[in-house]
């Protein structure tokens, strides 16, 4: 009989289901990710004509609001957990801020490539794998900020609270992918691929 | 013993009122987010587009019959192997793993549902507008010959047949838009498994104690996550070439039809594994119940799934030997290969270990495991075979691979589900089917499997290419492939035998009960077919096997298990 006094209800334990789906879709979206990175790689230099890589800038400045980012969030989950809404808010808005400032800086360099350097997705073999790798991570960052945005709007309405502490950091897991899915963009692109 | 029932005690029993109007009962259909429901549909659907894929199958049976025939126009011949192909992995084979993922999962694990309800019905949506966005090609679809044209660039798709300047119209659009819109359901339906099984067992269903249809799902769906995820990407790059003018595999501007395959078959390959785990899975839960004996080496038979899940990753290359890869790859994707064969030879070790020495019961789900367990052993062998790539450089491309992959995808995949469908019936509508029908439906169909894929593997080492239209009566295939197609007549025979027997035996099939098989595991608890919630009072399980304790309270298996 010892191995059914096992299982009382206090020792049964499961993972909670938000953070096992969250972490199945980004070992999904990690797969998407590899493919386009690989792709990218793979084509390096091997554009037959039109500009090439060395017309890009690093853009140290997206990169630091995108990092710091996750930094904010980060403090949103806690206050989050501590019950602090209205700090929780703030860091909330700080974050959304942030991706926007990314979102924007992308714009910017975008346009200086399509209308200075007279490089679109169908100039060159460079020109399409550089919009699509960069232009799927943007997406990302995309839907990232339009569910933030819905998460601040039902803060704003008060209908957020300590309780959702959880579905938040699900939320937050999907934000740190994206991060960290820029430091391999990032990396490949703008330093080992220039 | 069979007859006797044990419910878990305070077991719901409210069947669903029926006497509802028409408009009613489909409504509830289109808003259901239960896993039964939504499983049942799922499997419905799977079965519609086997028929679908059949008949296109059987119409290039009758192409190939004779030599320079006619039946078909090459322009729809095309179509119909590009179709073929689609339909059976992506329609029939994906639907019918989730179809009973869906229904299984939940009951077996003890849980009410699935992790994420309203997921499953999306998923099974987004798959749905998948298959009807392909099938609406034959009508609405335009390319290289007019209007009503399907894709007709194989169901592997290779670049730059597939860029503009080859495939002009928007049939290749269709196959490529449907196979994105099917991986997102695709997705949603393997994280929605894994989080079910993680996340919703009840008390007592450790990670060892879960049947293993539920330990092959949930390795199946991990498979999925990463495999047809990149399906996903390499669609949307053939998407961007084909819309956007990008150059990915556009080899005049530098891109490269090789890598089109690299990524195909990163998919490719893994995918067959992906639809086959779930057939393990189903033989199983069926082997031990017919040979009335728990199944042998269970931690063994997890760990060789998992194995074959790792494995089934590094092995895609072994489609392009003869591409002209270096030999240092050659001799990576020939030995990965083979590494398959380890895990699966224990698989099928503990299989026939089961079997030994048990009281074997040939009803009709055991003959249809059966034999899978012989003709997977031959779909291993012929791949050992072309897994050497000497041989496979000989017989690439040769009706000896078509051959090999239906001995996996038909002999071994479709047996097992075979065997599902007869092994679940009775608990998913509460009848049986009829075993006379049954034994009809698997005679005819094993003796025309063989009659067809035996004989593909003579005409493939007598030289005759997969995919042609037709071939010349000096050739000498003309015999073989009249047997060959007479056994595809015979194996549609008796698949319209099965389809007679679900018919029928939903009003006329004798009543099932909760536990007709006196059968194992938690789903045979509930009354067939199960209530909505499935269980009213959580159950508590102590071994592998719960309903064997339940039933031999002297004798139970959690004093043996550790």
């Amino acid at each position: 009989m010892s191995t059914i006094s096992i299982f009382t209800d206090e020792n049964w334990r499961l993972p909670s289901r938000g953070r096992v789906a969250m972490l199945s879709l980004i070992v999904g979206e990690s797969a998407i990710f590899t493919i386009f990175v690989v792709a990218y790689i793979y084509y390096i230099g091997r554009s037959t004509y039109g500009p090439t890589p060395q017309i890009l800038d690093v853009p140290w400045l997206n990169t630091l609001c995108l990092l710091s980012s996750s930094i904010s969030i980060l403090a949103a989950e806690r206050a989050i957990e501590r019950g602090r809404m209205r700090a929780f808010a703030a860091w909330w808005g700080l974050t959304m801020l942030l991706g926007i400032v990314f979102l924007a800086g992308t714009a910017i360099e975008w346009k200086r490539l399509i209308w200075t350097d007279g490089l679109s997705i169908r100039t060159n073999l460079f020109g399409t794998t550089f919009y699509s790798l960069v232009g799927l991570h943007a997406t990302h960052v995309v839907v990232g900020l339009l569910m933030l945005s819905l998460v601040l709007i039902f803060t704003l309405l008060g209908r957020v609270e300590e309780r959702h502490a959880e579905r938040i950091q699900v939320l937050s897991l999907y934000w740190h992918f994206v991060d960290a899915v820029w430091v391999v963009v990032f990396s490949v692109v703008y330093i080992i691929g220039r | 013993m069979a007859d006797q029932t044990f419910p878990i005690p305070g077991t719901l029993d409210v069947s669903p009122s029926r006497g509802v109007g028409l408009l009613e009962w489909l409504r509830s259909w289109v808003i259901t987010v239960d896993h039964k429901r939504l499983g049942l549909l799922y499997i419905v659907y799977a079965l519609v587009f086997l028929l679908v894929a059949g008949g296109e199958a059987m119409a290039i049976r009758i192409q190939l019959a004779i030599p320079h025939n006619h039946f078909l126009s090459p322009e729809l011949y095309n179509e119909f192997f590009t179709m073929h192909g689609t339909t059976m992995v992506f329609l029939v084979g994906m639907t019918l793993i989730f179809g009973f993922g869906n229904y299984l999962v939940p009951l077996m694990i003890g849980a009410r549902d699935m992790a994420f309800p309203r997921l499953n019905a999306f998923s099974f949506w987004m798959s749905a507008f998948g298959g009807l966005l392909l099938y609406f090609s034959f009508i609405g679809g335009f390319g290289l010959y007019g209007m009503g044209a399907a894709p007709d660039v194989t169901w592997w798709a290779y670049a730059p047949l597939t860029e503009r300047a080859f495939s002009p119209g928007h049939n290749t659009d269709y196959w490529a838009l449907a196979l994105i819109v099917m991986g997102f359901g695709t997705l949603g339906a393997a994280i929605n498994t894994l989080a079910t099984a993680f996340c919703m067992r009840c008390r007592g269903m450790t990670l060892l104690r879960m049947p293993l249809f539920v330990w092959l799902m949930v390795v199946a769906s991990a498979d999925t996550l990463i495999v047809i995820t990149p399906l996903t990407a390499a669609q949307v790059m053939l998407i961007i070439d084909r819309y956007l003018g990008g150059h990915f595999f556009d080899t005049q501007a530098g891109g490269s039809a090789t890598v089109w395959m690299h990524f195909f078959w990163i998919f490719g390959h893994p995918e067959v594994y992906v639809l086959i785990l779930p057939a393990f899975g189903i033989a199983s839960e069926v082997i031990p119940v017919f040979s009335r004996k728990a199944i042998f080496g269970y931690p063994a038979m997890v760990a060789a799934s998992v194995g074959i899940a790792f494995v089934s990753l590094s092995v895609w290359a072994h489609h392009m030997f003869t591409i002209g890869m270096t030999s240092v790859s050659n001799a990576f994707f020939a030995l990965s290969t083979m590494m398959v064969g380890i895990p699966t030879g224990i698989k099928i070790f503990n299989w026939v270990a089961t079997m030994w020495g048990g009281k074997i019961r040939f009803a009709t789900p055991m003959l249809f495991c059966t034999a899978f367990l012989f003709q997977f052993l031959c779909a291993g062998l012929t791949g050992i075979m072309l897994a050497a790539a000497p041989w496979d450089w000989q017989l690439h491309n040769s009706y000896f691979v078509i051959a090999h992959f239906h001995y996996t995808l038909t002999g071994s995949f479709v047996f097992c589900f075979f065997a599902a469908i007869y092994y679940w019936y009775p608990k998913i509508i509460g009848r049986m089917l009829s075993e006379t029908l049954g034994k009809w439906h698997f005679w005819l169909f094993f003796i025309g499997f063989h009659m067809t894929f035996d004989t593909m593997h003579f005409v493939g080492i007598l030289g005759m290419p997969r995919s042609i239209y037709t071939y010349e009566p000096d050739r000498g295939w003309g015999t073989l492939n009249m047997i060959i197609s007479v056994g595809g007549l015979v194996q549609a025979t008796a698949v319209l035998i099965l389809v007679w027997n679900i018919v029928d035996s939903f009003r006329n099939g004798r009543l099932a009960g909760n536990d007709p098989w006196d059968a194992w595991t938690l789903e045979w608890s509930t009354p067939s077919p199960p209530p909505p919630y499935n269980f009213a009072t959580d159950p508590v399980v102590y071994s592998r096997r719960p309903l064997w304790d339940l039933k031999h309270p002297e004798d139970p298996d959690w004093k043996y298990e550790r």
